[in-house]
């Protein structure tokens, strides 16, 4: 189980350098661009239009980003649900990851509303309306932002002191972490659950029906393991820390099976529905649909054995290919497999790529300040080869 | 932890996440059904001679700005309906557009405004009950003061209905709203009343389905009269005074109930379809046409409503709560067990 070698302690070091100064500018890019959005409206900086009015903030910050930000939810399930102590020290820098991928992908969601002085409509009781997936998303990832906050509470408690605190939320920690297993579930599989209602207008390869919220549970539950040992790897490079190799590598066999029961399922719910010819079709469709299903087969194939999973650089490749998979089957979903009929075309404006490019900047430049001044990162020796 | 304590907790833990498909029993959502006094429109292809006069009184009926389409501004013309405007008439052309209502070298109109679904995709989708269903016309209606602005109808809506003013920092969505405001003064959608050629029927949907069977029972080439305006169900007129024994031929006939003369026509070639009685679970708009209705824009689409298919999935993983809160249980069962407050270090928790 977890010992008292491997307990998170502050990096320190200095939060400015080249790098996070990069960041920072970017981040600020986007807030100006969303300053003049919010005075000119939706169409002054985004190429949205009545057959596309969804675009990269909903598909990729909201959809892909909170999938990428599954890190803390997968973690928490294999330590806490299935037991599987070995891994704690993964568990407090994944969380943190998560954190601020769920609470960007909330706040950007005010950026993309049209009427966003009404949000609190959303939780109002007279305007909800619960039979909508959108309702069951919102109210979902808000409450699970809170709870990620509660979560990761003891980590700024330690650093401020407050021992007695720590120690009263420590005695009802479980309650949260339970809450923290089943809001993920819920609304991960219901981000699936939106696009039912398109019907026909989402195109055969992804328009996967009943079956679309377990496609998009399973591989939020697989993008999870896979953005953690990407950030593993990341942090160990970033920071110069040893590479924790005996924790990833049996983590990567639970990431691998997660990958073998998707493909299945994928393979399998897209024969059924008799939606394979399309794939053979000259189309961007059937192109895109192809590396989507290339970026979950290469890693089932270089990952097989024991031996490549122990390779920090073929395990490194396989989580990438991974978290591409799983924003491609996100994006392919809701942009490129999205056909609402002829004469509408949608690719994002430059100012909307900024706004997304900003949004992941901030995040990482929180992330790195976070894990240089709190308690977050297990404490490891330097690396020493 | 031996080994045997670690493997009934890994066994738990996937008992914990079975029991969600376990305790939620199928609540499998139907249709929902057409609401007693339906209101709609039925749009006659064969009928509709373009002038657009319908494309012109929604705009003064609804106060929609112009819209242009063409170098010189001189008046309103839009290409198809936005968020500027509701309505619109589009042509079908092909090759030499000889004869009207024929779909090889042929030309044919189309309306495209709000289908008033009988069970619509926007209402279902909306996370906030701004776009609702009367309960009792069935009529669609938005109100920009509870809306988002998400565009969860926009991208929802099979015919593409829902509009969005992009250019607005106080955007809102458009669509058509069968003039619903207009209704307390007595009056009806502004479309159906211009309409020279009763090309665009108002009425109940009953009334309006029985009057596209009986278009669709007449011999091609002859002579017809059609109702404009607003084509009153039978019984109404019956109610008001019709002296006993007469009422029986009034009830049957269609042409003393509309308010407006009737239009004289030859019969056109209609193809037998009602368009949007069986799509989509039914629309409130019904459509009849000599040219099949993909080609004027419309898609085909099976008679089970989306919105049905998606409350079907949350019903079943939410009804009553009922299977998230057994799963919570499960899980704070099993994390209680696994979490180790005691334990100082490497525990957070």
């Amino acid at each position: 189980m977890a010992n008292h070698a491997h307990a998170p302690r502050p990096l320190g070091g200095s939060t400015f350098t080249p790098f996070t100064l990069l960041l920072g500018v970017l981040a600020a890019i986007a807030g100006v661009i969303l300053v003049y959005r919010f005075i000119n409206g939706l169409g002054a900086v985004t190429n949205l239009n009545d057959g596309y009015p969804w675009g990269i903030w909903i598909a990729y910050d909201v959809v892909v980003g909170s999938a990428f930000a599954c890190g803390g939810y997968s973690m928490a399930l294999l330590v806490y649900i299935f037991n599987k102590g070995q891994y704690h020290p993964l568990v407090r820098p994944a969380l943190l990851a998560s954190l601020f991928g769920y609470t960007l992908a909330g706040v950007s969601v005010i950026f993309d509303l049209g009427r966003w002085w009404n949000f609190w409509h959303i939780f109002w009781p007279g305007y909800a309306q619960v039979n909508s997936v959108m309702f069951e998303v919102a109210v979902c990832i808000s409450a699970y932002i809170v709870v990620m906050w509660i979560e990761f509470s003891p980590a700024f408690l330690e650093k401020w002191g407050m021992k007695d605190v720590k120690q009263k939320l420590n005695k009802l920690l479980f309650f949260f972490i339970a809450l923290g297993v089943l809001l993920p579930s819920m609304h991960q599989s219901s981000l699936g659950s939106l696009l039912v209602i398109f019907g026909q207008q989402i195109h055969p390869l992804w328009q996967s029906g009943m079956l679309l919220p377990v496609t998009y549970l399973l591989t939020a539950i697989l993008l999870g393991f896979a953005v953690v040992i990407f950030e593993a790897t990341l942090s160990s490079t970033g920071f110069k820390r040893q590479l924790e190799t005996d924790v990833l590598a049996p983590l990567a066999k639970v990431m691998y099976l997660t990958l073998a029961a998707y493909v299945v399922l994928r393979v399998a719910e897209v024969l059924i529905r008799g939606a394979l010819g399309t794939a053979f079709a000259a189309t961007w469709q059937a192109f895109w649909f192809w590396v989507e299903m290339a970026c979950f087969i290469v890693p089932l194939v270089t990952l097989a054995s024991e031996n490549a999973r122990r390779s920090a650089s073929k395990l490194f490749v396989g989580a990438v290919l991974l978290m591409l998979g799983g924003m491609l089957l996100r994006i392919n979903g809701f942009l490129v497999g999205y056909m609402t009929g002829e004469g509408w075309n949608y690719f994002p404006s430059f100012a909307e790529l900024m706004v997304t490019v900003g949004i992941i900047a901030f995040e990482i430049l929180a992330y790195i300040y976070i894990v240089r001044n709190y308690p977050v990162l297990p404490a490891a020796q330097p690396a020493t080869r | 932890m031996d080994r045997r304590k670690f493997f009934k907790a890994s066994l738990a833990g996937g008992a914990a996440l079975a029991t969600g498909a376990a305790t939620c029993p199928a609540q499998a959502r139907d249709n929902k059904p057409l609401p007693s006094e339906a209101l709609g429109l039925l749009f006659d292809s064969t009928l509709c001679v373009g002038c657009k006069a319908c494309v012109a009184a929604c705009k003064e009926a609804n106060g929609m700005p112009m819209e242009f389409s063409t170098k010189d501004q001189y008046w309103d013309t839009p290409l198809d309906i936005s968020g500027k405007t509701l309505n619109v008439i589009k042509a079908y052309r092909d090759g030499k557009m000889e004869v009207k209502d024929r779909e090889e070298n042929g030309f044919a109109f189309i309306k495209k405004s709000c289908m008033h679904c009988v069970d619509p995709s926007c209402v279902s989708a909306c996370p906030v009950s701004a776009m609702k269903k009367d309960p009792k016309t069935g009529v669609v209606t938005y109100d920009k003061d509870a809306c988002i602005g998400c565009r969860y109808c926009v991208a929802a809506c099979p015919f593409g209905v829902p509009r969005f003013t992009y250019d607005s920092a106080t955007p809102q969505i458009s669509k058509c709203q069968l003039c619903v405001h207009r209704h307390k003064d007595g009056k009806y959608a502004a479309c159906a009343e211009v309409c020279p050629t009763g090309a665009t029927l108002y009425g109940r949907v009953s009334v309006l389905r029985e009057e596209a069977r009986r278009r669709l029972a007449m011999k091609p080439g002859e002579m017809a009269s059609f109702p404009r305006g607003h084509l009153r169900a039978a019984e109404e007129k019956v109610l008001q005074g019709a002296p006993q024994g007469k009422g029986a031929m009034q009830r049957a006939g269609w042409r003393v109930e509309s308010d407006q003369s009737a239009y004289p026509n030859v019969a056109a070639k209609y193809l037998d379809h009602v368009y949007g009685e069986k799509e989509f679970g039914g629309t409130q708009m019904l459509m009849l046409s000599g040219v099949s209705f993909q080609k004027l824009g419309y898609p085909d689409l099976p008679p089970r409503s989306d919105a049905a298919a998606s409350e079907t999935i949350q019903h079943t993983l939410y009804g009553g709560l009922i299977a998230p809160i057994a799963v919570l249980g499960a899980l704070t069962f099993i994390a209680k067990r696994n979490v180790k407050p005691e334990d100082e270090g490497g525990h957070h928790g």
